[in-house]
């Protein structure tokens, strides 16, 4: 009997539609082990971010690649079977970058540990990170370790205004030159940037820059990172386009959010969906159709046959009976 | 075999074959010099057409591949196998696109692993990951390996810092896994590639990541009397939100051999060294410093220097890095070792270490990754000497088994190759070989890639003896052994 694996049940619009029996895995939960000297959160998969944020907020740590919260429900679970990351990830990475060690229960019902707790680990295939994003269709997530960081000492947001083509090239030109960036984001004709680290050294490098201090930083960007700014508050269709950093300003007409120095471009348009994938693919990203399109659809960017073939078997390989979120990521599997 | 050079010699001009066998011994293994095979053909292609034709014919006949780049590995990961080809990447040595705006470098996997830093310095960027052996190493064996390097604590290792890469399979397709954007539709293909040791394809095209190089940094060298508290002072300065972008360790053996070789200036009588970087804005640098200084000092370091300029840092470092060569001239042979474990038990573990060498009548020295727990111990005997070689091979086993023990890997960068595959069945149980053996079957399921390394048949671990039994059961008597 196919599974519908569901944690908070905070990402229900992400992804394609599935016809399956739930599978509530949200009551496993807890910390299982946190030492802030080693760098290392374990924790079940239904501990909530929220509960994670807090834990590692009493020690001065965080979760670097600042995972969404799409509700207060959100759980270590579905953050990396989703794999999203918020508006740190250019700068300090994603969260398959944080991810050391998970235990899981492969479509076989087989419980399985992979990686560890210690930062280096080279022995066997890094299953832990093909699970990251997975979307839970080659396991289920138990437990998973987390790499964390010191938070910074200093964080200061700036603003200043560009046209979009301006904005994408100063963030990227930032970005070479040890500017000590945490985020960078575009949206009407506002560029919003964030310093961390140390204070005396983020104050140093906001005076070289032009730009304004905005006090509202902290809100700012949890804004960004939850979709609670103005921008997602509507219902129409949002695409997410994971494109080269430098990519100009893309010849797609409707509202745009640029955010990940130009990495990451929030899109509310009209155009149809292959036209989107279409202009994405020419630049070299891919297009995702994160929220309001047709779940029964393609929502993820189709894949070429090669690698498509590979999914299949690796399917396979994890979950032959096809039982765990069948048709989650794509139609085939 | 000799109808298949015949075909071989259609697909690749004779100059890029050599079935010579003198040629072929410089072939034979790769650093960890104990483990030997012959290849019965080594292949040079130039061009990925060359590679994919001859992933196309060994299919076809059923000849096993190994990858090869710089032959630097320590696990036997490159060793030929036998009747099988050796797959040289050597001819890849271009660097086919650098974008200092976009922060990526395109490169060949026979690119030397320095010689990418060294192009876009220019640019004020470097390739972070650097491997003590980067004047020789290649990207190509970089990825196959998840090769890390003192500047990996703060800056990541080779599976953070590449993009995409391009992948011949085992039937001779071209995929392009990655991309230039930070993520890609479907599974972490990437991440699965990256320390896949030559199990899952032949790459054939790297991007990697560039970053900024930090506008300054400043190296520290604190000598301790204790082990016990250098490792103190390891965890102490983690604790207090400190990610430097290196912290190694040496111990005494290490210090002695590395002074008698050049002279750094180092304490040698200290039971250990810990060498430190900050690096950062000027500020930065400068208040990292005084912490970290009084960060050692309460955890009883004896002295605590600061480099008052580049040249002193650079002799700092310059001991660090000739660690292995200056190991070389006190033992006949060493064997290095690659267990990493949680930090808090750098102290306990290396006396653990020393007292499994007493009781293996063998020396043992260290120089490691600190700061990541990634310890290196340097198994000290003399391949002459009957019996020295396999008593310094059980030693190694007992000291992975001790790292797996604390809560640790049984590798943190060098692979499991050849060399640890026995130490695998004690790290894994069944189930989860199982689960690698059908990852492998994925990919290649004629088991043509590099076969017989980096994950161990249950066989094989059966009669090593290290199978997990669960509740006094063999687990999944039904299950093939193969
Ligand atoms: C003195 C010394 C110091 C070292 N220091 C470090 C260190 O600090 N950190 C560290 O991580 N390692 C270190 N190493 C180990 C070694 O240098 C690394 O593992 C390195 O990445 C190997 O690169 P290579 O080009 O020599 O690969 P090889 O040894 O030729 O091959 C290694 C593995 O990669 C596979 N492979 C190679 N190229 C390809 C390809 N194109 N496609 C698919 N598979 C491929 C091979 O089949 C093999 O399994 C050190 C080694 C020495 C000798």
């Amino acid at each position: 009997m196919p599974l519908c694996i569901q944690g908070g049940n905070s990402k229900a619009f992400y992804g394609r539609k599935i016809e399956a029996e739930q599978f509530d895995v949200s009551a496993n939960s807890g910390v299982i082990s946190y030492e802030p000297t080693e760098l290392v959160i374990t924790v079940r998969a239904g501990t909530t971010i929220s509960e994670i944020n807090e834990v590692l907020a009493n020690h001065d740590q965080m979760l670097a690649f600042e995972p969404p919260c799409f509700s207060t429900t959100a759980t270590a679970g579905g953050m990396v079977a989703c794999g999203l990351s918020g508006p740190r990830r250019p700068y300090v990475g994603a969260v398959r970058d944080f991810v050391l060690g998970i235990k899981c229960l492969n479509g076989k019902a087989e419980i399985l540990n992979f990686g560890g707790q210690v930062m280096k680990n080279v022995a066997g295939y890094d299953v832990s990170r093909l699970m990251t994003g997975a979307m839970g269709t080659l396991g289920v997530l138990l437990e998973v370790s987390l790499k964390v960081l010191p938070t910074p000492d200093y964080e200061l947001t700036l603003k200043g205004e560009a046209d979009d083509a301006t904005a994408i090239n100063l963030m990227n030109q930032w970005a070479g030159q040890s500017v000590p960036l945490s985020a960078a984001s575009f949206y009407d004709n506002n560029i919003f940037i964030r310093l961390s680290g140390h204070r005396n050294a983020v104050i140093a490098a906001a005076s070289q820059l032009q730009f304004s201090e905005y006090s509202d930083g902290e809100h700012y960007w949890q804004s960004l990172r939850d979709h609670e700014h103005d921008f997602f508050s509507d219902n129409k269709k949002l695409w997410r386009l994971s494109v080269p950093s430098t990519t100009k300003p893309m010849n797609l007409h409707g509202q745009w959010f640029i955010e990940w120095g130009g990495a990451l471009r929030w899109l509310k348009t009209s155009e149809p969906v292959e036209q989107v994938r279409r202009v994405v693919s020419m630049a070299g990203g891919h297009a995702t159709l994160f929220r309001g399109g047709n779940q029964n659809d393609d929502v993820f960017h189709p894949l070429s046959a090669g690698i498509g073939n590979l999914h299949l078997a690796l399917k396979n390989a994890f979950d032959p009976k096809k039982i765990l979120n069948r048709g989650r990521l794509y139609k085939e599997f | 075999m000799s109808l298949f050079v015949d075909k071989l010699k259609r697909l690749l001009p004779k100059e890029l074959i050599i079935a010579d066998e003198e040629l072929l011994r410089a072939y034979e293994c790769d650093a960890l010099s104990a483990y030997r095979q012959l290849p019965s053909y080594v292949v040079m292609p130039e061009s990925v057409d060359q590679v994919q034709a001859i992933m196309r014919l060994c299919h076809q006949e059923n000849v096993p591949v190994v990858a090869r780049g710089a032959g630097t590995g320590l696990s036997g990961g490159a060793m030929p196998v036998e009747d099988g080809l050796l797959l040289s990447l050597a001819k890849f040595n271009q660097i086919v696109h650098l974008d200092p705006d976009q922060r990526i470098a395109t490169v060949q996997p026979g690119v030397r692993n320095i010689s990418v830093s060294e192009a876009v310095e220019k640019y004020g960027l470097f390739y972070a990951p650097d491997p003590s052996s980067q004047i020789a190493c290649t990207i190509g064996g970089n990825v196959a390996e998840n090769s890390g390097g003192v500047h990996c604590l703060k800056y990541g290792l080779t599976v953070h810092n590449i993009l995409a890469v391009k992948l011949i399979t085992v039937t001779g397709e071209l995929l392009e896994i990655g991309a230039d954007s930070l993520d890609s539709a479907g599974y972490d293909l990437l991440a699965l590639m990256t320390g896949s040791e030559g199990m899952l394809g032949v790459i054939v095209e790297v991007t990697l990541k560039l970053i900024s190089k930090p506008l300054n940094n400043r190296v520290l060298l604190a000598a301790f009397d204790e082990i016990e508290e250098a490792g103190k002072g390891v965890a102490d300065i983690i604790a207090s939100g400190i990610i430097p972008a290196g912290l190694e360790m040496m111990d005494n053996g290490v210090i002695k051999a590395v002074e008698d070789y050049l002279h750094a200036g180092y304490p040698v009588n200290a039971a250990a060294i810990l060498i430190c970087e900050v690096d950062g804005a000027e500020e930065e640098v400068d208040e990292e410093c005084r912490k970290v200084k009084a960060i050692l000092e309460v955890a009883g370091a004896s002295d605590v220097r600061v480099a008052r300029n580049k040249e002193e840092g650079d002799k700092f470092w310059e001991g660090r890095k000739s660690a292995f060569p200056a190991v070389g001239r006190i033992a006949a042979d060493y064997y290095c070792m690659d267990g990493t474990i949680p930090r808090k038990h750098i102290g306990s573990v290396l006396n653990r270490i020393d007292e499994l060498a007493k009781q293996y009548k063998l020396g043992v020295v260290n120089v490691f990754h600190a700061g990541d727990g990634n310890l290196h111990p340097l198994i000290l005997y003399d391949v002459s000497i009957e019996g020295e070689l396999e008593r310094a091979e059980e030693l190694g086993g007992k000291i992975l088994e001790v790292c797996v023990e604390v809560g640790g890997t049984i590798t943190g960068e060098h692979g499991v190759g050849i060399e640890k595959i026995n130490q695998m069945c004690v790290q894994f149980n069944a189930e989860e070989l199982v689960q690698f053996h059908a990852i492998k079957n994925a990919f290649d399921p004629k088991g043509l890639l590099n076969p017989g390394k980096a994950i161990p048949t249950l066989n094989r671990c059966a009669e090593f003896g290290a199978m997990h039994i669960h509740r006094g059961e063999l687990p999944h008597p039904d299950l093939e052994r193969f």
